[in-house]
Parts: structure tokens; C-alpha cells; sequence
């Protein structure tokens, strides 16, 4: 049991806004005072202390092929220590981390919950076996169907019932999460070197375009009211120009509506805001992509910031990470997976003295200043735009235009013309940031237990060194920073694992998944899955993670 | 019972029909199936050839390796993750060196990797797309003996559908058994490979007129054909084994076949991917790398992970006698290891985990028997393209798994090292 005493809390969900108050945990959650013996209780003094849910990171690459296949490409990027073996796992990594790494880095700055974003159904026992080896913090995944073949034939037969029943034995087999459409159609145009160019075009071999993948897997994910809408990475990916497809695959949500949360999360969009029509000529996109999102009700999006160093790009976009490889001269993987996706890592770096990087780093805050908070979730699609670990620096600048100033000084000048960055007064307050990074994305994700301090909810809570009563947070961004870096205390379902960023105990996370198995008839695609198993490498006995094999499995059913 | 997974080689085949009665397998090849058949083992743990207790010969073995300043644990090829993960974590506690097979095998596969990446693909991709696959210094006939059939040469695909759409290549150094079924064989001479993949570079990049008449055995003309075949298939497939990765060149020649891939990339495509051997000798290093960061050759001694394959590598720790005790597990370096290593190994102690007598038994202090992996326990393992199957166990038995006697030794050793 614990007792946290005195301290300043701000909770968005339940419109506390830095009240003094006291909190109380009793079996992982949160409890109301008279449920616990307070002489039993552990008593953590939060006097002048900023508290707040655990954050949640719903956009990471933080396990399976990809990340591992980084690792193992760039082993340079473990020469970073981190800890010492001891009482506590031995980590490395600058910004690809180990598993270990990860768990520990998450938790010392008051995170306690990380989604996977990606990972193709086959990969999943993969991509679960490194989740598992992942530390303290809650996990889940999202299995990817934008470009799988038997997702292709149930929309060319225009079967939304075989659709949903395909997805509904997909989550379950692949202990996912929810629905992640990467670059829909491009990745299967890709395997014989193309991509495609926009949401009419034609996917190679198939009578499907992107608009008709997105939109039958949206409707399909509606009519199974999944917790998590519709996770789109959209086409066209890293190209300038790209706004407009960006703005298109948006308006593709207009008149559906879900009373709990979106229709569409689109997803590293700093990515997808690129205006121009080459990189002579690119500019920013992101005041269109703000308009259009600030006027819909039923759609979020993540920023996918850009942070200045090192970083390395990992999607299931393969055709855009072989243009990448072309444009930069990088080393390059690609994993074509079965006949489901493929996937593809380059090694990057974001200097601020490179315009198109500052532009980058630019869209994304322009993203997060222009965007209204309850739209748009704090991420840097970790590793793509650069460390998780560097959250901190994307809060203390949305919160100060005066630290905007200084780091706009720094950098490349093409920002000034090419960006409204310079321009934007706007500083979010502490408030708003808190529900970017807890409250929004457990509503985005629907994880109504997560991302609030409410009574019954997961005692996943972080103590910051700052006093929003007394802070002055658009002149003390330094401090601000800092601050948030490190948690005073992070508690992990009521127990404290980690100090001053320190840890103090190694627990370990649940990992969430979503069982929609009882809501259709799944037997319907039965016999179009099996017809496929001809042309997969595993049988279809073998296909998947049984919920055994977790370690701490956390079932989420859809009735 | 039906859907079995194989753990003999990289192919991982998961269709096995096992009769329990008659012990016997169906459809796997006979390097599976002598798998599965009945074969002598080592009956009970063993120190100094005394039988004793699993929970004796552990406290032994802990003993040992936790008094030793820098212990070599090394093997893990044909193990499970579970066990992997665990040996990985023993050796971090222990300040000791993890090592595995690749180091004496494909790794330099994996420094090719560092410095170009790796373009491929999973063995179901090449089965429904690929129109070419060339098997460049590997021999699946004899090392993967259904890896054709259900991956490569005469698999039936989605998009390719059956031999007659597929064109398959041999390259190697003599005729195998893989070349007789090939369409065109091309027959180099040894350690040439370099040299022709760089050909190859220059004709599909049009710089034809750089070539040499001949180059490695090969006349130019029938290098062109080879090149042209490449550039004009609209999805193709390398598969190389040791003849790329063990002859002279060794990293560079598969860093040179990775460029080969990235050229023919920019106008068709193609994919690159090691014939991996061992059953889970990718999971060998997939494990380490996302438990602490590298793959292979990996020393703990300064309380975090380093990687240097030209100090940590197994046979380089023994050659310099840099350890002082050694854990083998799923292994034979002693049939495998050059002869200077091997003499050392005999001068430590040495603890083995192993189903099977071998002949690193013969000097090992303390072995620990343990059950079999894909018969008599379950497990994850990684097939050769990265793709996960979970082993299955079949039978009962009495032997104690790598993963039971590998958390037994981890609990000892941190209450020894507090």
C-alpha cells in the first residue's frame, strides 16, 4: 500500500489541473483513502512535486525482426553504457537499446507503457519473445495488414464479414493489439521494385487501390469495435508532396464516428507533411495537415518528431527505406516476409546544420504547437526520428516559444522560409502536454485504465522535481527539461522501480492483447487461411503465439 | 501426432507426422529423421566420471564457473531461446565470454552485414516470387536436404508456381549433388568468388569492357549470360553458404554479394540470405543481440557487454588461453575447433550440457544430460530466414531441459555473486 502525500497532481481525464492532493494504491491500483490502513501504508512525501500517470508510448519500434536486425547492423550503437551488471541487468545503447535498455530507460523517465508498431502476423512469436525480455513497463502490438495478400482477397471479393473475421483470428493468433496499415498496397508493389504513388493507384497484381484497403479495413475495425482504431502509416511516405495523400487518407474517416475515440490514427505524420516538389524545393506541409485534422472529430495523430542525432529508420515501408538507402548511401536491410509484408533499416543522423533535417525536426513541433492537444500524442516513432529518451526535449519545447527561440538560432535558416515554426506563438501548457503524453494516447489506444489517476485505475504514476504552482515554464525550459528526464519516483502497479533514476526494483509488465475471436464467426476465412497455408513456409498449426508462451499475458476481449 | 518441427538443421521443417509406437518420423529427410530415431545418450550427470545428481553436478559446475576469473560459455546452436537467454544472462553475471557457432561459421556473414546491411527476405518470399535462385557455395542437397522442395527449387508458390518457372543456378567450386539439379552450374575456382561477384558488379553496371576474358574459371561470356539472367528476373534469390563465407575473402566476398544485390535493387529485385546450419543457430544470435546488444563474441568481464570478434570469439579466447573454464552447451568444439584451442580446453575445466556424447564429453569435468528439443521438450527456435517456430515435445522423459538446468545454475550463481 502507498500513500503519496502532498503532492501536485495533474490528471486531464479527470479535469484535475495542479491540485494538492493525496493519493492512495492498494493492490496496483488506485484506491480511494478509506480502502487503505494508512499506518500500513508506504508514505512517499510529494510536497511541491508535479504527479502524474505513468506516460504511455503508443508509437515505438521497441521489439521483434527489425529492431534486432539494427542491432545486429549497427553495433556501433552499443558502445553507449548505460549499466553495469549488478543488481540490475547490464545495458547498452545510444539510441537503439537492448530489451533491457529499454524497459529500465522507459521507467527512469516516468514511462511505463510502450506499444510495438509494427509486426507482420508471421513475426509475432518474434516479436512477443522480445517483449518479454523487455523490463518493468506494459506492452502491446500491432500486427500489420496493409499489405497482406489474404487481406487483398477479401476486399477484391468486397467481404467485409471475411475481412473482420480475418482480423479477429490475425489479433488473436499474433497476440496483437490492433489493425496497422503500413504504406497500404506499396509494400507488395515494392516486391518487384515499385511502390504506389497515390490512394487511386492500383496495387500490382490486384484489383484493390490504397483508399479501398484503408477504408475496408477501417470499416471492418468499426464494425468489431476494436479498442484501438485503424493505425495508418500513409502512402507516400518521405516524399515532398506527400501532404496532399496525407490530407486524402484523412478525409477517407469523414462520417464514421465511435463515441470512445477516433476512426483513424495516423501515425508519425512530422513524415507525411512534407509540401514541395522535390528536396530543392521541400517545405512544410503541417499547417494544411493541422487544418484538416483540427477540423475532424474522428481522427488523431502522433508527431513522429525529429530529434538532432543519431537515429535509425525501421519500417515496413521497404520501398522507402531503399530510397533512403539510395539517397544517403547508408547500409540497408529488407525483409520481404512471406507473401504478408516486408520491412526495410537504414542507419540516419539529424543535423541541425542540414536543411532538410531542421525542416524535419521543425514539422513535427509545428505538428504539436498547431494541432489541438486532444489530437495529437507525443512520439518520435523511436528510433525513426530519433531516442525515446528525448521526450522530455519535445514537452519543454512545446511548453516555451522562448527555448523555440534559442534552438531555432542553432539551426539551418532554410526553416525560416520553409516552416510557420518561427511564427507560432502558441505554448502548450503543462496540462495539455501531460494529456499528449498520458491521458490521449490510453484514449487513442483505449486503455481506459491507463494514462489517468481516477479511482480503480493502474497504479502506473510519476513524480517530477517540478512545481507547476510555482513553475514559470516558458522561462524555465531548462529546468523543465531536465525535470522530466528523470522522474523523482516512477511506480509500476504500486510498487516504486525506479528514483532519481536510479532503479530500485525490476518488475515485470503485462502485455496487452486483444481477443475479438467471439465477436464474428472466425471459422468464415478458416478455409481461405488454410487455402493459403499452401503458399506459407510454417503450417497453419504453427502460425502464432499461444497465449501461454507469454509471461504475463493480459487478455482484452471485444464482446 | 502431427505439424512436428524439426531441430536438426536451419531449415526448421514444421510438417513432421511422428509415430510414437514405432518411433519413427514421416516426411522429414533422413538427417531429420535420424534425429528422431532412438540414439545413444548420456545416461546420467556425470562428474569426473562419477554419476551423480542433476542438483550435484550443478552445484559443481557453478562452483567452478563462478571461482573462474573469465569463464568461455560457448555453443548454443542447437538449444531453444529460452535456454539461450538464460546462458546469455549467466554469462553477463559471471563476467565471462558468450560465444556460439556462427563464430566459427557464418559470422562473417554477419561483419559483411555491419558494413552493408542485409537485403533479404524469408524463405516464403523465394517460394512464391522468386523465378531465380542461385545457391552460391552451398550444397542443400546434402546440407538441407528440403530446402528445395519446400523453399527453393521445386516448391510451388503463389506467383511461381512450379520448377518450370523457376531458373535455378549453381555456383561452386565442384559439382554437388545441388548442381545436378540446376539448370546452369558454374563451376569457379576456389576462391574466386570475390573476384567474380565484382565481375558481375561491373557488367549489370555496365562497365563490361573492365572484365577479363576469364575471371576465376569462368569465361566472360558466360558471366554476361549469368548477369543478364540477374538483371532480368523480376524477382531473384541468393543463397549462400560457407563456400562464400569460410573460403578466402570471407567477410569481404559476402560484403561483395550484398553490393551485387544492392545494384541489381535499383532496376529489379532481388534478396541475398545465408544457408544457415544448425537449428537454432540464428536464434544463437538473435537472442544476445537483443539481450545485450551484439551477437556473438561477446565479453562481460567489465560488467557490460563488448563485441570483437578478432579477441572474443571462442577459438581466439582459447588460442590465448583467456579463460579458465569453459561451459559447453549443444556443442562439439572438440571435434570442431582447431587443434591448438582444443589442447587448451583440455588444460580447464569443462562443463557440458548436451543430449548426446561427443567428443567434447571426453574432456568435459562435469556433464549434465538434458532432454531433447523438438522431441522431449518444447521451445522456441529461429529458422534460417529469422522466421520463429516453436518446438514441440512429443515424448516424456527424465532428463532435465537446457532451460531447468541453466535457471538452476543462474539461481546459484546469484546468490553466490550476491
Amino acid at each position: 500500500m502507498l500513500w503519496i502525500k502532498n503532492g501536485v497532481v495533474v490528471d486531464p481525464k479527470n479535469r484535475i489541473n495542479a491540485e494538492k492532493m493525496d493519493l492512495f494504491v492498494k493492490d496496483g491500483k488506485i484506491v480511494e483513502e478509506s480502502k487503505v490502513k494508512k499506518g500500513d501504508c508506504k508514505v512517499i512525501d510529494a510536497s511541491g512535486k508535479l504527479v502524474v500517470a505513468g506516460g504511455i508510448d503508443m508509437h515505438a519500434h521497441i521489439a521483434g525482426g527489425k529492431i534486432n536486425t539494427g542491432r545486429v547492423m549497427r553495433p556501433e550503437e552499443m558502445r553507449v553504457v548505460r549499466n553495469i551488471a549488478g543488481k540490475f541487468r547490464a545495458t547498452v545503447g545510444r539510441v537503439l537499446l537492448t530489451a533491457p535498455a529499454i524497459g529500465y530507460e522507459y521507467a527512469k523517465m516516468g514511462y511505463t507503457m510502450s506499444f510495438e508498431a509494427a509486426t507482420p502476423p508471421i513475426t509475432s512469436p518474434h516479436t512477443h519473445e522480445e517483449l518479454d525480455a523487455i523490463p518493468i513497463i506494459d506492452k502491446g502490438a500491432l500486427p500489420v495488414f496493409g499489405n497482406w495478400h489474404l487481406v487483398f482477397k477479401c476486399i477484391e471479393e468486397k467481404n467485409l464479414e471475411k475481412l473482420k473475421s480475418l482480423i479477429a483470428w490475425t489479433i488473436e493468433r499474433s497476440k496483437g493489439f490492433g489493425v496497422k496499415i503500413v504504406n497500404p498496397g506499396g509494400v507488395e508493389a515494392w516486391m518487384y521494385g515499385g511502390n504506389v504513388k497515390g490512394l487511386d493507384e492500383q496495387v500490382p497484381g490486384f484489383a484493390v487501390t490504397p483508399r479501398e484497403i484503408i477504408t475496408w479495413l477501417m470499416r471492418a475495425n468499426e464494425e468489431l469495435n476494436l479498442p484501438h482504431s485503424i493505425h495508418l502509416h500513409c502512402n507516400n511516405l518521405g516524399i515532398p508532396g506527400n501532404y496532399q495523400t496525407t490530407i486524402e487518407s484523412i478525409k477517407l474517416a469523414n462520417g464514421l464516428k465511435n463515441e470512445k475515440r477516433q476512426i483513424l490514427h495516423v501515425t508519425h505524420v512530422q513524415f507525411n507533411s512534407y509540401a514541395g516538389n522535390s528536396w530543392r524545393d521541400v517545405a512544410s506541409g503541417a499547417a494544411e495537415i493541422a487544418k484538416i485534422v483540427n477540423s475532424m472529430d474522428n481522427v488523431t495523430i502522433d508527431m513522429g518528431q525529429a530529434i538532432f542525432g543519431h537515429a535509425t529508420a525501421m519500417t515496413g515501408d521497404a520501398p522507402f527505406q531503399f530510397t533512403l538507402h539510395k539517397l544517403i548511401g547508408a547500409r540497408w536491410s529488407n525483409k520481404d516476409t512471406e507473401v504478408e509484408t516486408g520491412a526495410g533499416i537504414v542507419p540516419i543522423g539529424y543535423l541541425p546544420s542540414n536543411p532538410v533535417h531542421t525542416l524535419q525536426w521543425a514539422i513535427g513541433l509545428e505538428l504539436g504547437l498547431l494541432i489541438e492537444s486532444d489530437k495529437v500524442v507525443l512520439t518520435t516513432d523511436y528510433p525513426n526520428g530519433g531516442p525515446f529518451t528525448e521526450y522530455p526535449y519535445v514537452m519543454a519545447m512545446l511548453m516555451s516559444k522562448k527555448m523555440r527561440e534559442g534552438e531555432l538560432k542553432r539551426v539551418h535558416q532554410y526553416v525560416q522560409k520553409a516552416t510557420t515554426l518561427p511564427s507560432i506563438e502558441t505554448e502548450k501548457t503543462l496540462y495539455e502536454v501531460i494529456h499528449m503524453t498520458r491521458s490521449l494516447p490510453a484514449r487513442v489506444m483505449g486503455l481506459d485504465k491507463k494514462g489517468h489517476l481516477g479511482i480503480g485505475a493502474d497504479a502506473d504514476i510519476a513524480i517530477y522535481d517540478l512545481n507547476p504552482l510555482t513553475t514559470d515554464f516558458s522561462n524555465e525550459f531548462d529546468r523543465v527539461y531536465k525535470a522530466f528526464k528523470v522522474s523523482e519516483f516512477t511506480i509500476k502497479d504500486g510498487d516504486v522501480v525506479a528514483k532519481k533514476g536510479e532503479l530500485v526494483k525490476e518488475v515485470f509488465g503485462k502485455t496487452f492483447w486483444v481477443d475479438a475471436s467471439k465477436k464474428v464467426d472466425v471459422e468464415a476465412v478458416i478455409p481461405d487461411v488454410k487455402s493459403y497455408f499452401d503458399f506459407y513456409t510454417v503450417q497453419f498449426s504453427n502460425y502464432g503465439v499461444d497465449e501461454r508462451w507469454l509471461k504475463k499475458s493480459k487478455r482484452i476481449e471485444v464482446i | 501426432m502431427e505439424d512436428i518441427v524439426c531441430t536438426f538443421c536451419g531449415s526448421v521443417c514444421d510438417d513432421g507426422e511422428f509415430d510414437v509406437e514405432k518411433r519413427r518420423v514421416k516426411r522429414f529427410c533422413r538427417l531429420g529423421s535420424s534425429k528422431f530415431a532412438e540414439k545413444e545418450r548420456i545416461k546420467a550427470p556425470m562428474v569426473e566420471g562419477k554419476e551423480v545428481s542433476y542438483e550435484e553436478a550443478i552445484d559443481y559446475a557453478v562452483e567452478i564457473l563462478v571461482n573462474a576469473k573469465h569463464p568461455l560459455l560457448y555453443g548454443w546452436a542447437s538449444t531453444v531461446n529460452e535456454a539461450i537467454r538464460l546462458g546469455v544472462i549467466l554469462a553477463e553475471k559471471l563476467g565471462g565470454v558468450y560465444d556460439q557457432c556462427a563464430s566459427v561459421c557464418h559470422a562473417p556473414g554477419v561483419l559483411a552485414v555491419i558494413e552493408e546491411g542485409l537485403p533479404g527476405g524469408t524463405l516464403g518470399s523465394i517460394k512464391n516470387r522468386a523465378e531465380v535462385v542461385i545457391f552460391w557455395g552451398a550444397n542443400p542437397a546434402e546440407a538441407h536436404p528440403r530446402h528445395g522442395l519446400r523453399y527453393s527449387i521445386t516448391a510451388k508458390g503463389l506467383l511461381v508456381k512450379d520448377r518450370k518457372q523457376r531458373k535455378v543456378i549453381v555456383v561452386d567450386v565442384r559439382p554437388t549433388k545441388t548442381a545436378k539439379m540446376a539448370d546452369i552450374f558454374v563451376q569457379i575456382k576456389p576462391g574466386y568468388d570475390y573476384a567474380i561477384l565484382s565481375a558481375l558488379r561491373a557488367i549489370i553496371s555496365g562497365n563490361a569492357d573492365v572484365v577479363p576474358k576469364e575471371v576465376g574459371g569462368v569465361s566472360k561470356e558466360k558471366l554476361i549470360e549469368l548477369a543478364e539472367i540477374m538483371k532480368n528476373a523480376k524477382y531473384g534469390a541468393v543463397l549462400y553458404g560457407l563456400g562464400v563465407s569460410q573460403s578466402r575473402g570471407r567477410d569481404r566476398n559476402v560484403e561483395n554479394a550484398i553490393k551485387l544485390i544492392q545494384l541489381l535493387n535499383r532496376t529489379t529485385r532481388w534478396i541475398i540470405w545465408p544457408m544457415r546450419g544448425h537449428y537454432n543457430v540464428v536464434g544463437a544470435g538473435e537472442v544476445p543481440a537483443w539481450e545485450v546488444g551484439y551477437s556473438y563474441a561477446i565479453d562481460f568481464s567489465r560488467g557490460y557487454p563488448r563485441f570483437s570478434p578478432a579477441e572474443f570469439s571462442a577459438v581466439e579466447v582459447l588460442n590465448r588461453k583467456d579463460c579458465d573454464a569453459a561451459l559447453i552447451v549443444a556443442s562439439d568444439p572438440v571435434a570442431h575447433f582447431p587443434a591448438s584451442a582444443v589442447k587448451y580446453l583440455k588444460e580447464i575445466p569443462v562443463i557440458q550440457i548436451d543430449p548426446y556424447p561427443n567428443m567434447t564429453t571426453l574432456v568435459s569435468k562435469v556433464v549434465i544430460p538434458s532432454a531433447v528439443y523438438g522431441i522431449e521438450a518444447e521451445g522456441s527456435t529461429y529458422r534460417m530466414d529469422g522466421i520463429v517456430l516453436r518446438v514441440k515435445k512429443i515424448l516424456e522423459t527424465n532428463y532435465w531441459t537446457d532451460e531447468k538446468i541453466l535457471e538452476e545454475m543462474l539461481k546459484r550463481v546469484e546468490k553466490l555473486k550476491g
